[in-house]
């Protein structure tokens, strides 16, 4: 090993420790595919963007008191006016009675699998359809419940039905995300429950599932955030009124994903108007119900007493 | 309220791997008893059968006798839950309940398994947070997570929880290695202070805890990996340390292997 004077720092370095100062290549690199992730993150946030803005714009202006409060009845497409109560409220309750079914036969699907099924034959089974179950196109489930509940059983148009559709969509997606949440609560957990001579089912329902209890209600809101959105199995189970039922068993209702498929149908300038400020509506109402869920986390969580 | 666990002939597998074989010994109330041995000797595997835990991981089970006062524990109708209730654990890494406060994690044991009243709560938990010498530490402040706290005041918070339930055994596992010297040496204390009240078993890698904190010592080995462990001799610890019975204990303790 030979250590020149006169030689410049670098080399200096180099020859006394071995330790070699960044090459210029590698900062090339490292520059080109930083520019290359921020792209992709501006590819991925235009789109975002500019549907976001395109709704605001041409929805704000009909986004009145009028809209929010009325229903279509009597409101032919040429006529100004109008607006979509009767959507919001069928939302509403198709979402909730939708959730009310899905996320308890969800929850307790992801609890037995991760806790009882261990495994198992029946637990391999199970979480097989699951995957099955999240690919099944969003017409098909509204098919389902037609065929079944409404021609097979003879049930009425309800919104009901769609509840009963839009579940098949939910529980898949609850039953993933609340499963992942279950495996992310660590053993220790369990095992200082146990020891404290806990039941397993008392174990589960007061330590591990409190555990969770934030990326539970993270994947619930994603999963109704999904159906909220769905029109296809509505038209085929809801059907369409322009009237108002708050009935969410007995007679067809309205849903505002149907509700903008409908208006956007129509010839005229009002009416493709009201489709807009109903996308809109449904956008602030899925946002609306997040910023719930963050609460009820947020108020949940240890670091808010901390 | 402290009793005498007897062991015979206990064998204890994951699956088909039997992980400790034969172990027979007597466990004295109102004392400490050490675990020692190399890593993998099945020593924290025979802890944990001692209080039905070691079948809570799937496909282990469990052949042989322990004997609580004469009450075999792995009898056909014993509730697995009530044995956990009379045989406390503490376990290597401190694992308060994240969701909870200081106090809801000492009331956890209790609220989980009944119904008392808020003062009868209270009482309780004071008790066993002075008998983990915690209670001056976090008076002021109970309804505080209890995973703010370090490191050594979660492991005698874990300690708490074990005592509040008053169970008549306490399982320790390695209790202070994950721990700083000063919080081990707060443990140990607490350790000689338990053993008035309880029948005390822990597991150790500090063959210095050992020789500091209990009055009898049992060495495990296992003859070559993968083979079961067993164990090799029993004795008081003075005894295992200045001039044990088998070569094999000598060799460990005086740091020739393992």
């Amino acid at each position: 090993m030979t250590v020149h004077t006169g030689i410049h720092t670098r080399s200096a370095i180099k020859t006394r420790t071995g330790i070699q100062p960044i090459s210029a290549a590698r900062r090339a690199k490292d520059r080109l595919v930083q520019v290359l992730v921020y792209l992709a993150f501006a590819l991925a946030v235009i789109p975002l963007l500019s549907l976001l803005w395109l709704v605001v714009k041409n929805g704000i202006g009909r986004f009145d008191m009028e809209f929010l409060t009325h229903s279509m009845r009597n409101i032919g497409a040429r006529d100004a006016g109008g607006g979509a109560y009767h959507a919001i409220v069928g939302t509403l309750e198709q979402v909730l009675l939708a959730s009310l079914i899905a996320v308890p036969i969800g929850l307790l699907t992801a609890v037995y699998l991760v806790e009882y099924g261990e495994g198992g034959r029946l637990s391999r089974t199970i979480s097989f359809f699951v995957d099955v179950m999240t690919g099944v196109p969003s017409v098909v489930s509204g098919l389902f419940v037609l065929a079944f509940w409404i021609l097979v059983l003879g049930m009425p148009f309800s919104g009901f039905a769609g509840a009963l559709a839009l579940s098949i969509l939910m529980m898949p997606v609850v039953v993933r995300s609340a499963e992942e949440m279950l495996r992310l609560v660590p053993r220790e957990l369990r095992e200082a429950s146990y020891a404290l001579g806990v039941p397993k089912w008392r174990t589960i329902v007061k330590v591990v599932l409190p555990t969770a209890f934030t990326g539970i209600v993270t994947g619930v809101m994603l999963a109704v955030a999904r159906v909220a959105g769905e029109t296809a199995p509505l038209l085929l189970t809801v059907f369409i009124t322009d009237s108002i039922n708050v009935d969410p068993f007995d007679g067809p209702q309205m849903g505002l994903p149907l509700y903008v498929f409908d208006q956007a149908g129509r010839p005229t300038d009002t009416a493709i108007n009201r489709a807009w400020t109903g996308a809109l509506t449904l956008i602030l109402i899925v946002m609306l119900l997040n910023l719930v869920a963050r609460l009820i986390t947020w108020w949940r969580s240890p670091a808010r007493r901390r | 309220m402290a009793k005498q666990i007897e062991v015979a002939g206990l064998d204890a597998y994951y699956g088909s791997h039997k992980a400790i074989e034969g172990i027979s010994m007597t466990i004295e109330p109102r004392s400490v008893t050490a675990f020692i041995g190399p890593s993998g000797c099945g020593k924290s595997t025979f802890l944990r059968t001692l209080n039905r835990m070691h079948e809570v991981i799937p496909g282990a089970r469990v052949e042989g006798k322990v004997r609580l006062e004469e009450q075999d524990l792995y009898g056909a109708d014993v509730d697995p839950v009530s044995v956990r209730r009379t045989i406390g654990m503490v376990f290597q890494r401190p694992n308060p309940f994240p969701t909870m406060s200081i106090f809801d994690n000492v009331a956890a044991g209790l609220r989980l398994n009944g119904r008392y009243s808020r003062s009868e709560l209270e009482g309780i938990v004071e008790e066993s947070l002075k008998g983990a010498n915690l209670w001056n530490e976090v008076k002021d402040r109970l309804n505080k997570p209890g995973a703010g706290l370090s490191g050594g005041q979660q492991q005698r918070l874990c300690i708490a929880r074990a005592i509040a339930v008053r169970p008549q055994v306490l399982l320790m596992d390695e209790p202070c290695s994950a721990l700083d010297p000063i919080s081990t040496l707060a443990i140990e204390d607490l350790i000689s202070q338990l053993k008035l009240d309880y029948t005390i078993v822990i597991v150790t890698h500090n063959m210095q805890q050992a020789a500091r904190v209990s009055d009898k010592t049992a060495f495990f080995n296992l003859a070559a990996q993968g083979q079961p462990g067993k164990l090799v001799e029993m004795d008081e610890t003075s005894k295992i340390f200045t001039n044990p019975a088998e070569k094999a204990t000598e060799d460990y303790i005086t740091g020739r292997f393992g």
